[in-house]
């Protein structure tokens, strides 16, 4: 994973709240067996028409989400399906975060191990950044402030750990294996086999 | 008695199985007892390994089973598999030569286990009392039943467990959701699971592990507390449970993989002695009186947009989410839902495909028709419960009332194998979630208990399955 330490970026918007993850990426692209290529079927069904062609009214689409790297969505963003593929679309897409109220657990942590950042705010700023599409933020992940256009800062929360291994760019499976004399002694001594 | 520090449910499985205790700057290692794995979402976590030149740690504790992305047809060879689409066959073929190169129990499409791998997990056995059970899938919750702490991972965390059958969590908050009374005839688990998640929110659990307590819950059978701990996710809960006791304990003995002859008797103690502390707190409860809820359906695009059968659909005046979720389901506030023509009717999944699903549908549907124009699909969650219920004489009576009658997998609960349904059509599942598109592009999907599903297809519109009691 690479590090990720700062992010400044325009705001595209989806409103919606409870958006899931088979509207992120629905099953029918799931039958891969990459991680790439995935950003072209990102919301697919709410990107495009029957026939193949962009709706134009989707926010996606439009001229003033080109280049944004910053989602902001309803509350609730990445409920129902565990699939990892929401997060490797959403990166694939060019984007590399999502801002909301409440964004779902299974989503969170996925988003974590890929470098995306899930950015929890208060309703306020969040209400502010759901009326102003396309403005300009920042996201500081060292000091978990993220800083609207007017300069106001807003605190958001990411676990001590998963904000380490975003600085360092460090992949979670080493620090695991760095437990394995811990992980044998507990195969050994517990009362009871699985 | 009470204790020192009194813990749920949760915190006591949860102790057991601490590798290393989380601090304020890590998390915590925590042991995994069982890995169920499927074939969407390991394929990468399969090339990590290979990748890092890492082995299955314990292929032991891992088992895997083909169920998303395969066709509910009969399928015996690689060109049955392509009909489904290159993309799926190449899905299988990878399952097939990962599990082989890295030492993992498959149960491959000639397995007479092989099922929805929230069905094989109990059926088999493996499923069992204070257990660690993950799986790449969100339904994972579903083992909760049995005082598993079980729970829903992504691929990178798939390939975290393979490689060390650890992982770095955090400790999840409690809540309680006590169940009182008994439920009445026509109410199913599948209608108390749908009205908590109305009461609750489909962010109502976010952040904690669900523990179902109360009389309703205590006097359900394993299957029916399957269903319930199944969508404990549709609430944003991380996990549900409910504490193991002697239907518990009926339901394992003898079962493939459960322990037998002293270990059995061993296990049995432990199981039994596995409950929350009486004043253990927990950082949120609710309470509900199962006696007063009646048959639910949903009539949004979120589980928790839900509502008695039997009423008018609600409205929620300038709520564009809500508004929004109206207009795809082309259901307008005020009108009864049972006014709603069905165009097709799926039994199935893993929340509904057990024995007891498959029966409670048939005694609706004995002797009578599925209404013209109305296609309906059963498809049994495993290749066991399939098995069971032909010998019951199940089948014939779906297929005598106009329905197919399948092979056992995800089927149309997430259209990636074939089985879809149309753009516009209006679904009745017994499945567990009615986003937008989830059992094809455009599907409309009502959530049901299997006998609302079953009324529904003899009438050909939302039904009310409670007239069907009496004569059945």
């Amino acid at each position: 994973m690479k590090a990720v330490r700062h992010l400044k970026s325009c705001t595209v918007v989806l409103p919606s709240s409870d958006i899931d993850t088979d509207q992120i990426i629905p099953a029918r692209f799931l039958t891969t067996t990459s991680r790439e290529g995935l950003g072209k079927n990102l919301f697919h069904d709410w990107r495009f028409n029957p026939d193949g062609s962009p709706i134009a009214a989707f926010p996606l689409n439009q001229t003033l989400a080109k280049g944004c790297e910053i989602l902001v969505a309803g509350r609730n963003f990445g409920c129902g399906s565990s699939r990892e593929h929401a997060p490797w679309a959403l990166l694939d897409f060019g984007l590399r975060a999502v801002i909301s109220t409440e964004i779902a657990d299974i989503f969170r942590s996925n988003a974590l191990k890929n470098g995306f950042l899930p950015i929890v705010i208060d309703e306020k700023a969040h209400s502010y950044l759901l009326d102003n599409p396309g403005v300009q933020v920042s996201i500081d992940v060292e000091n978990l402030r993220l800083t609207l256009p007017d300069g106001l800062q807003v605190s958001f929360p990411i676990e001590n750990f998963a904000r380490y291994c975003l600085l360092e760019g460090i992949d979670q499976l080493g620090f695991l294996q760095k437990h394995e004399t811990a992980i044998r002694k507990f195969e050994e001594t517990r009362p009871w086999k699985p | 008695m009470t204790t020192l520090h009194p813990k749920t449910l949760y915190e006591k499985v949860w102790a057991d199985h601490l590798v290393v205790a989380e601090t304020d700057a890590t998390p915590a290692v925590l042991y995994i007892d069982l890995h169920l794995i499927h074939e969407v979402t390991t394929p990468q976590a399969f090339s990590l390994l290979r990748q890092e030149k890492l082995a299955v740690r314990r292929p032991d504790l891992t088992l895997g089973t083909m169920d998303h992305s395969t066709p509910t047809t009969p399928v015996r060879t690689f060109k049955d598999l392509a009909v489904v689409g290159e993309g799926a066959a190449n899905q299988v073929l990878q399952m097939q030569k990962n599990c082989k190169e890295f030492g993992v129990e498959l149960l491959d499409f000639g397995s007479d286990s092989r099922g929805i791998v929230h069905v094989i997990g109990p059926e088999l056995g493996a499923t069992q009392p204070g257990k660690t059970i993950v799986c790449g899938d969100s339904h994972t919750s579903t083992h909760g039943a049995f005082g598993a702490l079980a729970f829903g991972i992504g691929t990178t965390e798939v390939g975290h467990v393979l490689a060390t059958q650890c992982l770095l969590q955090r400790q999840a908050k409690t809540f309680a959701i006590n169940v009182r009374g008994a439920l009445r005839p026509g109410v199913t688990a599948k209608d108390l699971i749908l009205a908590i998640i109305g009461q609750v929110g489909v962010d109502g659990g976010t952040g904690h592990v669900i523990e179902y307590r109360g009389s309703a819950i205590e006097k359900m059978d394993m299957e029916g507390r399957m269903t319930v701990c199944n969508m404990s996710i549709e609430a944003g809960a991380k996990a549900g449970m409910i504490a193991p006791d002697e239907v518990t304990i009926n339901y394992l003995q003898d079962k493939p993989r459960s322990p037998s002859g002293d270990a059995w008797a061993q296990a049995v103690q432990r199981w039994l002695a596995l409950r929350g502390d009486q004043d253990a707190h927990f950082d949120k409860q609710v309470t509900i009186d199962g006696g007063e809820l009646t048959p639910m359906v949903t009539f949004g695009t979120n589980p928790g947009m839900v509502m008695p059968v039997s009423d008018t659909v609600p409205d929620h005046n300038g709520d564009n989410s809500f508004r929004k979720a109206l207009d795809y389901m082309r259901i307008t506030p005020g009108m009864p839902i049972s006014e709603l023509p069905v165009d097709v009717v799926f039994i199935g999944s893993c929340t509904n495909s057990r024995i007891s699903d498959l029966q409670e549908a048939a005694n609706v549907m004995r002797g009578r028709k599925i209404a013209s124009g109305v296609r309906m699909l059963v498809v049994p969650g495993s290749q066991q419960v399939k098995r069971e219920a032909e010998a019951l004489g199940l089948d014939r009576i779906f297929v005598d009332a106009g329905a197919e009658w399948r092979e056992s997998g995800c089927s149309m609960c997430l259209g990636m194998n074939g089985d879809t349904v149309p753009s516009g059509k209006l679904s009745v599942s017994t499945s567990n979630r009615n986003f937008e598109g989830r059992q094809g592009i455009g599907a409309r999907t009502i959530l049901a208990s299997p006998m609302t599903a079953a009324a529904s297809a003899v009438e050909g519109h939302v039904a009310d399955p409670r007239p069907y009691l009496e004569t059945s």
